[in-house]
This record gives C-alpha cells, structure tokens and sequence, in this order.
C-alpha cells in the first residue's frame, strides 16, 4: 500500500464493485506493448523512523557548517527570525493551490498583495508581480518584457551582472534568437560608461540591464550620462537587485532611472538551501504593467459591498492566452514572497535598516582586516555594500589552503572572470562575527606568505 | 470552516498598522548609513511600517485562518493533485545540514546533498522509463522551456532547423503552448476526437518535415489514458519529430506504464504534484526535466555526476563509496535554466515521499488515485452529465451544460456553493472543449467517507438548483467574502497599497 493511503481492503473491494470492475489491475489495464519490462528500480518502503535516520546521515554529509565562511555572490546568510517559518508552515498556506477560488483565499490573496506592495515600496517601481522562480529568471523574463515594448531583438548586459543571471538569460534567449551584447567592467569595479554609451549609439536596445550592487558587491547606478544615452535611443533600462538586504540603505533603482526592476529576495528570510526554493520578483513603471509576467493580485470589492482581493489582469496569463501569453509561467514562489513579507513585517524599517547598516559594517571590517595582510588588496575602489573582491594572487591554490585552516573564504573570480583568477569574492553579513574575521585573516596571512615563498 | 466564516473582519493591511519605532528588534542597532556611504547614494527614506512581534504574528495567524488549504478540507482540483503533504518531509527538509548549505559551498563539503539529487535522479528514471532526469527547472512549466530549448538545440546540431511546428492537443494544459511560444515554435492546435482522445489519423494530416515535438499529457487532462499513444509516438518518430510527456498527470501511472515505454523522448515531473510537496498557495514547485538518452548531452547544467558511475546501494550506509561532483563541463547542454543548482529543499521532500513508498508504495498509490477518481466519476454521473462515461483514470470531467438550460446554474455556480459547504471547488471551465466543465481529480489520500461526503454535498447543490436556482447562484454566502468584481479589478487595477494624503 501507498504510505498515505487511507484504503481498507473492505473499502476497496467495495469501490471496485460500485464501479463495475473486478481488480485495480483491471481499471488500470495497459497494452503489453507499452507496459514496463522490468520492476521500478528504486529503494524498498522505509518506515518513517527510518527515513529521518537515513536522511539525518546525508545531512550530516554535508560539512559546510563546520567552516567561518564568506560565500555569497547571489545567495546570502542572514538572520531569519523564528516567528517566520511558524507562521509560513501554518498548513493553511503550505497546502493551498494557487488561490483561484477568491472567496475561500483571501488570506493569502492579502499577503501576495501586501509583497508586491514592499516590492513597489523598496523599488519605488508602480507595480510588482506575485514572483516569479528566482532572480535569474526574473532577468530573463523582465528582458522579454522589454523585448516586447519595443520590438527590438537585441540586450545590452554588464559584465558586472551575475554570470549566472546572464547565462540563464542566454539560455532563454536561445529559443528567440535575441542577440545579446555586453559591456565592459571598468577599473573601478562599475560598469564601464564610455563602452556603455558608444554601444547604444551604435544599435537600438531593447534593454540595458545593470546591476547594482553588482556581482563584485560594488554599487553601480545607471549614471547620468548613460540614462542621457538611454533616454535618447528608447531602451528600457533594466535594474537587477541580487542582494535585496541593499534596498535597506541604498535609494531604490527608480531614482537613478530604471523602468523594470528584477531580482532575488532570498535575503528575505529565505533558507540557503543548496540554491532553493528562492524568490524572483519583477517590478515595473505603470506603462509596462500589462506585459509583466505571471499572477498579480488587486484590490476590488465583493458581492456585499466590501473590500476584497483576486487575481486580476488574467488575459496576459498562459491558461487564458495560450500561445500568445506574456509568459508560460504557472507556478510561482508563493510560499517563498509570503516567507519575504513575513521578514518585512517583523523586521520592519527599522530592522531593515539595521540589518543594512550591520551588512556595511561588517563588510567594511572585513575589508579593512584582510588587506592588512601583505601581498591582499581590494581590487575595485568604487564604494561596496557587503561584498568585495580581494586580490590574493592565485585564487583557486589560496582559497584551499584556507578551506584546509576551516575557512569558506569565497568564491573564485577566475571561474567566471579569466581576467580576475587572481581574486576572491568574499560576502559579510550581519551574522559574521570579529572572529571569524580574524580567522580568516590568519589563515590568509599563513596561506599567501606561503604562495609568495613558492 | 467557523474561521473561515463571514463574521470575522480582515485583519488591516500591515501598512496601515503600528508606529515608527514599534518593530521587535532582531539585530543591534547599526550605526548611520552616511558613516559608510556617500549621501548621493543613500535612500532619504524607507516608508515600511514598524510592528511589534505580537501584532505580526496575530495578522498572519489571522490570514491564515482566511485561508483554505488541504490540511482544512477535501481539495479536488482537477490537474493539480492536491493529496496530503506529509510533515516527515518539512522535518527532513529543515535539517540544519541541509537548510543552512551555500549553493557555492565546494562539493566535497556538499556531498550529503549532492547524493540526495542524485538517488532522486536516478529513481525518476527508472520510474517513468527515462535515460536522465535534471533537477534543475523551478516548476513544470519552466520544465516544459526546458524541454523545447533541448529539442531547438538538438535539431540545430542535426541541421534540422526547418522543424518550426509544435503539436499541441486541444487538451493540453495552457502552459504547453505558451512555453512553444517562449522558444519561438508555431503552435499546430490538434482536435480530440468523440473519444476524447488525439486521433491518429488527425495527427498524421499535421504531420511532416517541420514537425518538431509533439506534446502530450497521458492520461490527458479529460482524465482519459490515450490507449494508441504508441501508434501515435511512431507516427511522430516516422517523421523525425520528438514526443514530449507532460507530466502532470503522472500520479495516474506509477508502477502502471512509464512513459518511456510509451514512446516519449522528453518528459517534465511535478513534484509538487504527484510527489507530495506543497504547493504553498502556488508554489515554489519542483519540474525535473527526464529525458531519453539521445538527449542527455543536453541537459540544463549543472548535472550531478557520481564517481564512480553507479547506484548508491540503499541498503547500505548512504551513498557508501560514491563521490559526487556537479557537472558544469557540458559543451551540448541548453545552459542553466535558474540561478541555483535547484530547488533542492523540494528534492528533499521528494526522496524522502519516495522511501516511504519504494516501488510497491507508487504503484498502489496510483492504482488507489485512479480508484478514488472513478469512484467518484460514477457518484457523480447520477445527478450530473460526464461527457465520457468510460474507466477514467486519476481525475475526470462533468459537465453543468444540462443543468444549465434546465435551471440557469452554471458550473461556476456549483463550484461557489461547494465552498460554502466546506469543500474546495474542482478546476472549472477547463479543458476548454467540454462546456461548463468541472474537472475533479481526488487523489489517493481521500478516504471513502471524504468522497461519499462531497458525492452528497453535490447532490444536493444539483437538487437545490432545480428546486431554487437563485440560492445556488448566490453562493457563497458563508464565506468571508462573496462573489468578487472581477472587471473591476481588471478595469481599474489596484496592484499595491499607497500612502494616503
């Protein structure tokens, strides 16, 4: 029997005979063409106790926990306060569908409508979609949005975006023949202006996507003159937030000019997890709303007079328009964004604002310690938020001779950036402490004295 | 369902609650932005509301009690395969090793991890008969991207890109066009025949050099096996077209027939479907991608390889003697389809439903989904029309079209007074070819009573329609809200909360 099948063998004898079939193998007859050669190859049933001892034993397989580490780079440790997974596991949640039945759903249906509102509220964009996957599909799909504005086949990327934003992007862009072009990093660590602007004049955009804080942790702002450029050519500039923890303390991409915001809230109080579930969402200035993928809830009014939520702007979706939809997306990250607004409640602007100046401080104290040591610099100058990029020689040979003293330092530059094999990205956070700081400043002291001797 | 009632007011927005200052305070005090940054680059504010732990709690609380989940009641949403989701596999999930891991923590640090994707992987193949499964699309339908993106890529490499077409059923779920439309394809929409089914010689009329994927759900979404699905499948591979599986449906044949065994090249798993993981008020999901072994070389990157290459020995120590690597080196593959490896807390959940079962277990399940639905289908065929009156499998159709010429009551109707009796509504309205349709899919996890409870709460909303229409179609009537102006919130949207004044 199934493990959570409540069937009695009276039960079923009796529904076999209500239905006019003699055996459940008789109600699921296949051909013998079609039917399996062989038996499933899988485990044996487990009883439960068994299954926890047996999952406990992989958990434990995993060693990362016994390490001071720095790794962010896209995804973030941060304080997540217990009241969010009592509330967000509450069953009513957990095991609801995506709220079509309004009437029974309004719970729910207030606090996606209560996400977008943070998200509009961070952003200073008009509108907010429910989510969509994580941040990198996010791009993607903000980028066909811009793509349809303006009928143009062509993106304009910094080299600064995520590599892992950008290589979803091309697989994406791989099924519509988009070309994408990139810019240049600078040696500040910003996207490059001058390549920047000489690009636009020389080709109409659908869009030009900048990140800021940027893969390198360094703030990078659309600047004047490139909007000027922007503004001229009718590209849609494109902001993606990969560290959302920023919008605490940085001012929100609509005032340096970006029309779609994209990004990842996993910083919201969402778990680490190996990579996921995380939390995509896609923001917008009013014009674009009707082209924004996946759910979006309103405000409207009932029956009986009174305030109430649903669903709206349905025709955009896949289950109305079919082939000619904004976009395929059917599953979002509901659970993920409810998680997100949980943490923004409780935090508030206060806490938000802590967590940001904590996020500063600690990444400035990281800074300062491991440049103390001879032969490590930071390679970028421009102002950071909680990441930067250090300079230690050969990354891949220091970054494991610190795993080998127990610390996670980072993640090699030179896996995405050949140019920058010689640095490390390294993330500190509110939960970084002074010792681990000083753990890893050892170690690094110890481990590039011992490259620099080779 | 008194939470649920009419009595209780909606907690206010969590905006137009508490003051400046009032927030819990989780970390310490920071010192001022502007020792850090320059000013230009500062926020001059962050207009969030600040309220204190207890008034957060209660808001949520309260949402949640305005909120129906299984957990509340009978979910029989047709396609969507609400069955139990059991809290073993949260717990599992939430372990600290595997909760707390870095994406970018190195892999012999994420060795436990890696291991679960790759039993998880593995198990799939054999389940529904595929060479490799890849874990990394976010939910079917990025699954479904997935799959047409290997199918373009494939195709360019054969120097077949003449094969524009995509064949999508009538039946099909929205997702499928849509996600042809995503890569570029031109969607050829096939009609089912009397029986409900893909008609092979229809089929064979849009077949031809420019046919790329063929894309099917079996049983389709009529609740009904496609019982010449091999003719089919050797009609598509006759004239160099892929089979694609959509696994929605896929609770109604574990252990039964696989689909590749059926003929199927590609095929996408939700695993928050028929692989208990919550669906979370729509999503986050899990749509492993399986495909054939001609295929595999395309697969979304990373892949998790074992070395050595083999099947961890489950009755041993976990994954004993195997190292594992994820694989970035893939020179054919589509590329990644997200940010991350996956979303391994739902791969988590997954295996861990999976050694509950073992083969046995799915097998039953399915065989126990497909006797519910039946059971069901004949409960309700006494008092409502189902178009096709044969053996479905794990869901079925009926149709309010006779009740309505005869009392005015929709299916929509019928749908709004189930909720005031406590019960989800099943899908309405889909599959677009049977008229006011009512799609009902029970799951395996119902018991009898549950199904005899909701056959007489139906029965009695059909009798009540004859006898007074009009309180049907007020309905619903006990819940927290009534019936709302859709046109409104399309026609005057509002999307988000503003400060006012």
């Amino acid at each position: 029997m199934g493990a959570y099948t409540p069937h009695t063998p009276q039960e079923i004898s009796q529904m076999l005979e209500r239905i006019g079939v003699g055996s459940l193998e008789e109600l699921l007859a296949v051909s013998p063409e079609i039917a399996p050669k062989a038996p499933l190859d899988v485990v044996p049933a487990l009883p439960e106790y068994q299954i926890e001892r047996r999952m406990k034993a992989l958990a434990a397989r995993n060693r990362a926990d016994e390490y001071a580490s720095f790794l962010g780079a896209g995804a973030y440790r941060h304080y997540a306060p217990p009241a969010i997974a009592a509330l967000a596991m509450r069953g009513e949640f957990l095991t609801a569908y995506t709220p079509y039945q309004a009437e029974v759903s309004q719970g729910y249906l207030q606090a996606i409508y209560e996400w977008q509102s943070y998200i509009c509220l961070l952003t200073g964009m008009e509108i907010a979609n429910a989510s969509v996957y994580d941040g990198a599909t996010a791009l993607a799909e903000g980028s066909i949005m811009a793509i349809n504005a303006t009928g143009r086949a062509r993106l304009l990327v910094s080299r600064a975006v995520d590599p892992r934003y950008r290589a979803v992007l091309h697989t994406y862009c791989g099924g519509l023949d988009i070309e994408i072009d990139e810019i240049a990093v600078g040696a500040d660590g910003r996207t490059d202006g001058d390549s920047a602007i000489a690009a636009i004049e020389a080709k109409k955009y659908a869009a030009v996507i900048v990140q800021s804080p940027n893969f390198f942790g360094v703030i990078d702002e659309i600047d004047a003159r490139i909007r000027a450029a922007i503004e001229t050519s009718g590209t849609v500039p494109i902001a993606v937030i990969s560290e959302a923890i920023s919008l605490g303390a940085l001012r929100p991409p609509a005032e340096w000019g970006a029309q779609i915001v994209v990004g990842e809230a996993q910083s919201f109080g969402v778990a680490l997890a190996y990579g996921g579930p995380y939390v995509g969402f896609i923001a917008s200035t009013a014009e674009h709303m009707r082209r924004i993928p996946g759910r979006l809830v309103g405000r409207s009014v009932d029956n009986r007079g009174g305030e109430a939520y649903t669903l709206t702007l349905q025709a955009r979706e896949q289950h109305i328009r079919r082939e000619k939809a904004s976009s395929n997306i059917c599953t979002n990250q509901a659970h993920c964004a409810l998680i997100a607004t949980i943490y923004l409640a409780l935090v508030g602007a206060s806490g938000l604002r802590d967590v940001a100046g904590l996020n500063l401080e600690r990444s400035r104290e990281l800074a300062t310690a491991v440049t103390s040591v001879p032969g490590v610099s930071l390679r970028f100058e421009a102002p950071f938020f909680n990441e930067i990029v250090v300079r230690v020689g050969n990354a891949a040979e220091v970054l494991a001779g610190l795993q080998q003293r127990g610390v996670l330092a980072g993640v090699d530059l030179g896996r995405f950036y050949p140019e920058y094999a010689d640095s490390i990205l390294m993330a500190a956070t509110e939960l970084t402490t002074t010792g681990e700081i000083a753990k890893l400043t050892a170690a690094l002291r110890e481990v590039v004295h011992v490259a620099a001797l080779r | 369902m008194s939470q649920l009632s009419a009595d209780r007011p909606a907690p206010a927005l969590i905006f137009e609650t508490g003051a400046p200052g009032r927030a819990t305070e989780y970390v310490e005090r920071s010192r001022p932005h502007g020792e850090f940054l320059p000013p230009e680059l500062l926020r001059s504010d962050l207009p969030l509301p600040d309220n204190s732990e207890l008034d957060v709690v209660r808001h949520f609380t309260q949402l949640s009690h305005r909120t129906f989940g299984i957990d509340l009641g009978f979910y029989p949403l047709g396609s969507c395969t609400m069955k139990y989701n059991p809290r073993v596999n949260d717990a599992i999930a939430n372990l600290p090793g595997f909760r707390d891991l870095h994406p970018y923590a190195p892999d012999e640090l994420a060795q436990g991890s890696l291991a679960v994707m790759y039993e998880l992987e593995r198990s799939l193949s054999s389940i529904f008969g595929m060479a490799a499964f890849s874990l990394n699309p976010s939910a079917g339908a990025h699954a479904e991207l997935a799959a047409l993106l290997v199918a373009k890529k494939y195709f360019k490499d054969r120097g077949e890109s003449k094969r524009t077409k995509v064949i999508v059923p009538d039946t099909a779920h929205g997702t499928n066009p849509a996600s042809a439309a995503m890569c570029g394809f031109k969607v050829i929409s096939l009609p089912s025949d009397a029986r409900g089914r893909v008609s092979v010689e229809e089929i064979e009329k849009v077949l031809g050099d420019d046919t790329a994927v063929c894309m099917m759900t079996n049983p389709n979404t009529l609740g009904l096996f496609e019982d010449r699905i091999a003719e089919i499948a050797a009609a598509v591979h006759r004239v160099g077209g892929l089979m694609y599986y959509d696994g929605a449906n896929a609770n109604a044949i574990m252990g039964n027939v696989r689909p590749g065994d059926m003929g199927f090249d590609l095929m996408h798993l939700n695993t928050h479907k028929t692989f208990t993981i919550p669906h979370g008020g729509g999503g986050a999901g899990h749509g492993p991608l399986g495909v054939a072994a001609h295929l595999v070389d395309y697969l979304p990157t990373p892949v998790v390889r074992a070395i050595p290459d083999g099947k961890p020995d489950v009755r041993r120590a976990p994954s004993d003697g195997m190292r594992f690597e994820l694989d970035f080196d893939r020179p054919k593959s589509i590329g990644p389809m997200r940010s991350f490896w996956s979303n391994f807390a739902h791969a988590v959940r997954a295996l861990s439903y999976l050694y509950a079962n073992g083969a046995e277990g799915l097998t039953s399940v399915s065989q126990l989904a497909v006797l519910n639905a039946n059971y069901l289908r004949v409960g309700v065929s006494e008092f409502l029309t189902t178009p096709y009156p044969e053996i479905c499998r794990h869901e079925f159709v009926a149709s309010a079209q006779e009740l309505k010429k005869e009392t005015g009551v929709r299916a929509l109707d019928i749908a709004k007074a189930l909720l005031d009796r406590g019960f989800m509504a099943p899908t309405v309205y889909f599959p677009l070819i049977v008229p006011e349709c009512l799609m009902m899919e029970p799951t395996e996890t119902e018991s009898k009573e549950t199904l005899d409870l909701f056959i007489e709460a139906l029965r009695e909303i059909v009798e009540t329609a004859k006898r007074d229409p009009q309180s049907v179609m007020a309905a619903p009537v006990k819940t927290v809200v009534g019936r709302i102006d859709e046109t409104r919130a399309a026609r005057q949207p509002d999307l988000r909360w503003r400060q006012s004044g």
